[in-house]
């Protein structure tokens, strides 16, 4: 997808190609695999599941276990479907990648154009927080959200994670704006531009590639977050990824393997899709970023 | 009081002073040079000029008013970037409407002034295009236009045209020159390269190390250079720098140079130079003064003949370079191309001595005929 294998103009025999593609092709097999059983079995009544034969093709397709899944599988004690849950996480999501990726945007701004003392160290301490283990802020950070009124809602969940995305997204766009030419910054400011308008006007407009990169890495991380969704969210923020450990964990009787495969691949989803549509703009930006950084 | 006045300005970077007690006074409708080699400060002066350094100590001022302090927006010049500059998320018409727009000029206004500077820089076929779409001569032109079209008091012009390959550079060269006969304005050039320099300017000035080394009319620089880096770094091939020793003979001083084993008595052109009896000095002289007998200058009262050998020849189309040892250096001659010359030979030269320079060996400033 993202080279073409013309571009490398190596002339190799017939068998080691031969040779190499049967390799690619088994480690494909090998990696499309569990999504192969997900997606079967989300298609099976349950008793094709319990009866063996993980691995067989669906001899009734029905799509009542996704249908399930979504609106009216029991997840804790509220037979809800992972709908409600879903849109928490939506909710969550959207706003901290923006927030982050606009405020890590600015700050690359400041480190690179508008420098100050000590502004290398400053930046430092920013890259810091990347290497940070999320354990450790557990407890500080569940008193500085109920000091702010702010547990167990979704807007403090989304607080959380921009402030642990800043230092990626500093990261990210401050690289990105280094080798940004500062003589465009002289320019607008000769005519006259302010800091913002430079921003808005000149340097945003220019930030494509990387603004992906940070979207993608923000929307991918905080979707996927279990640990602060489990922590400081109560029944009513749940994101979606606790909302589907409750699902799997939680039954009345019998577990039903396919509900539980038809809700991994709704949570799954939107990160999925995020790569499929911004993907080929991913490497692009992260090679712009880091390599002249 | 000039038009843009330079006084006693300093710049330092912590404790290290990299320009010296600068002081240009620029009139109004001049076409300024500053030129030296990369690291001269020469864009620190002009950055400064703009606003986007810091002046350390001294005054700017631009018609009597000190700028020291004012926002680069609000000093009503407009500046031309090495590299262009030009935004590349907006087109040519954006680019150039930009400054307008952030100065709060209304749409109508700004598109007639965008006109106007489209027409003279003839840029209207693509006023559509991003930068990215351009050529590089045409970027320069946009360039320029975004500078025109604000009617500033003074153009700086940061080395605009070093990234444009050597053909095109001389054209756009011509177009700036007669850009400025046509529009009467102050212009600042920053630029390295000397020839671009003397073509031009109203005045040069010339600096190295910080220090502002001299400042004149381009005739002026070219032939009575204040030291010898000035004379070295002014022309091409540069000025013959060649030690010398003064005699006096009945009343005449003469320059003596050895070659070869053999010595040559040059007579000066300046009688004062008989203070100098017994003393090393520094000869300069250009490559076109030193030339064949017949390509002599008529007009001049002081030639002198040196019989010299010749060690390389260097035929340049129009003219003839020549190479031989002069004073233990390496000197150049400019020949006719039809002189005939052979390397090996011990050939009669002609040398103009009314347009000599004598330089003092120890403080390399020139000696004042």
């Amino acid at each position: 997808m993202l080279t073409t294998s013309q571009e490398i103009a190596i002339q190799t025999g017939r068998l080691p190609r031969t040779l190499i593609y049967l390799v690619l092709l088994l480690f494909t097999l090998f990696y499309l695999l569990p999504l192969y059983v997900m997606l079967i079995n989300s298609v099976k009544p349950l008793p094709e599941i319990t009866g063996g034969g993980m691995m067989n093709m669906p001899q009734i397709f029905t799509l009542e276990p996704w249908l399930k899944a979504w609106s009216s599988a029991q997840i804790g004690v509220e037979p809800t479907g992972l709908k409600p849950y879903f849109w928490n996480s939506i909710k969550m999501v959207v706003p901290a990648v923006i927030v982050s990726t606009i405020l890590g945007a600015l700050n690359g701004y400041v480190l690179t154009k508008w420098r100050f003392k000590y502004d290398t160290i400053l930046f430092g301490l920013m890259l810091f927080s990347c290497f940070i283990p999320f354990q450790i802020v557990l407890i500080p950070m569940a008193r500085m959200l109920g000091l702010m009124g702010l547990s167990g809602t979704t807007w403090g969940l989304a607080l959380v994670h921009v402030v642990y995305g800043i230092g990626f997204t500093t990261l990210y766009f401050r690289n990105y704006y280094a080798v940004f030419p500062t003589e465009l910054i002289h320019a607008a400011q000769i005519d006259g531009a302010g800091f913002f308008q430079i921003f808005w006007r000149i340097l945003l407009p220019s930030s494509g590639p990387i603004a992906v990169v940070s979207i993608i890495w923000q929307f991918t991380n905080i979707w996927n977050d279990f640990l602060f969704g489990a922590s400081f969210a109560d029944a009513n923020s749940q994101p979606m990824t606790v909302a589907l450990n409750n699902l799997v964990q939680s039954s009345t009787g019998v577990k039903e393997y396919n509900i539980h495969f038809a809700g991994a691949i709704i949570a799954a989803l939107p990160t999925l899709l995020v790569y499929i549509v911004a993907g080929r703009y991913f490497v692009r930006g992260l090679m712009a970023g880091s390599v002249k950084g | 009081m000039g038009f843009l006045d330079i006084d006693n300005v300093t710049k330092s970077y912590g404790t290290i002073e990299v320009l010296h007690e600068i002081n240009i006074s620029v009139q109004e409708g001049e076409f300024l040079v500053l030129v030296g080699p990369s690291g001269c400060g020469k864009s620190t002066l002009l950055n400064m000029i703009a606003g986007l350094e810091n002046i350390t100590s001294g005054e700017i001022r631009i018609r009597d008013k000190v700028i020291n302090g004012v926002h680069p927006s609000k000093r009503n010049i407009a500046m031309v970037f090495q590299s262009y500059a030009l935004y590349p998320n907006m087109t040519v018409e954006q680019n150039i409407t930009f400054g307008l727009e952030m100065h709060g000029v209304a749409k109508p206004k700004r598109d007639k002034a965008m006109n106007k500077v489209a027409d003279l820089l003839q840029i209207k076929q693509f006023l559509n295009r991003k930068p990215g779409q351009l050529s590089g001569g045409q970027r320069q032109r946009v360039a320029m236009g975004r500078a025109l079209v604000r009617d500033p008091d003074v153009f700086l012009f940061d080395e605009p045209l070093s990234n444009l390959d050597a053909k095109l550079r001389v054209d756009m060269r011509t177009e700036i020159k007669k850009l400025h006969q046509n529009l009467a304005t102050t212009m600042v050039y920053v630029t390295h390269d000397q020839i671009e320099a003397m073509t031009l300017s109203s005045r040069i000035a010339v600096m190295s190390d910080g220090i502002l080394q001299q400042l004149g009319t381009p005739q002026q620089i070219y032939d009575q250079p204040a030291n010898t880096f000035v004379a070295t770094f002014m022309g091409s091939p540069a000025m013959n720098v060649l030690p010398a020793t003064v005699h006096v003979l009945n009343g005449q001083p003469f320059a003596e140079v050895q070659h070869n084993g053999n010595s040559t008595r040059l007579p000066f052109n300046q009688p004062n130079m008989s203070a100098w009896k017994g003393q090393e000095i520094l000869l300069g002289i250009r490559p076109e003064t030193i030339t064949d007998i017949e390509g002599a200058d008529r007009k001049s009262n002081s030639i002198a003949t040196l019989i010299n050998k010749i060690d390389v020849i260097e035929p340049a189309g129009s003219d003839t370079f020549i190479s031989m040892n002069l004073g233990g250096r390496d000197v150049i001659a400019r020949m006719r191309s039809d002189a005939e010359v052979r390397a090996g030979l011990e050939f009669p030269f002609a040398v103009n001595m009314e347009k000599a320079v004598v330089f003092d060996p120890k403080t390399e400033q020139c000696i004042k005929p």
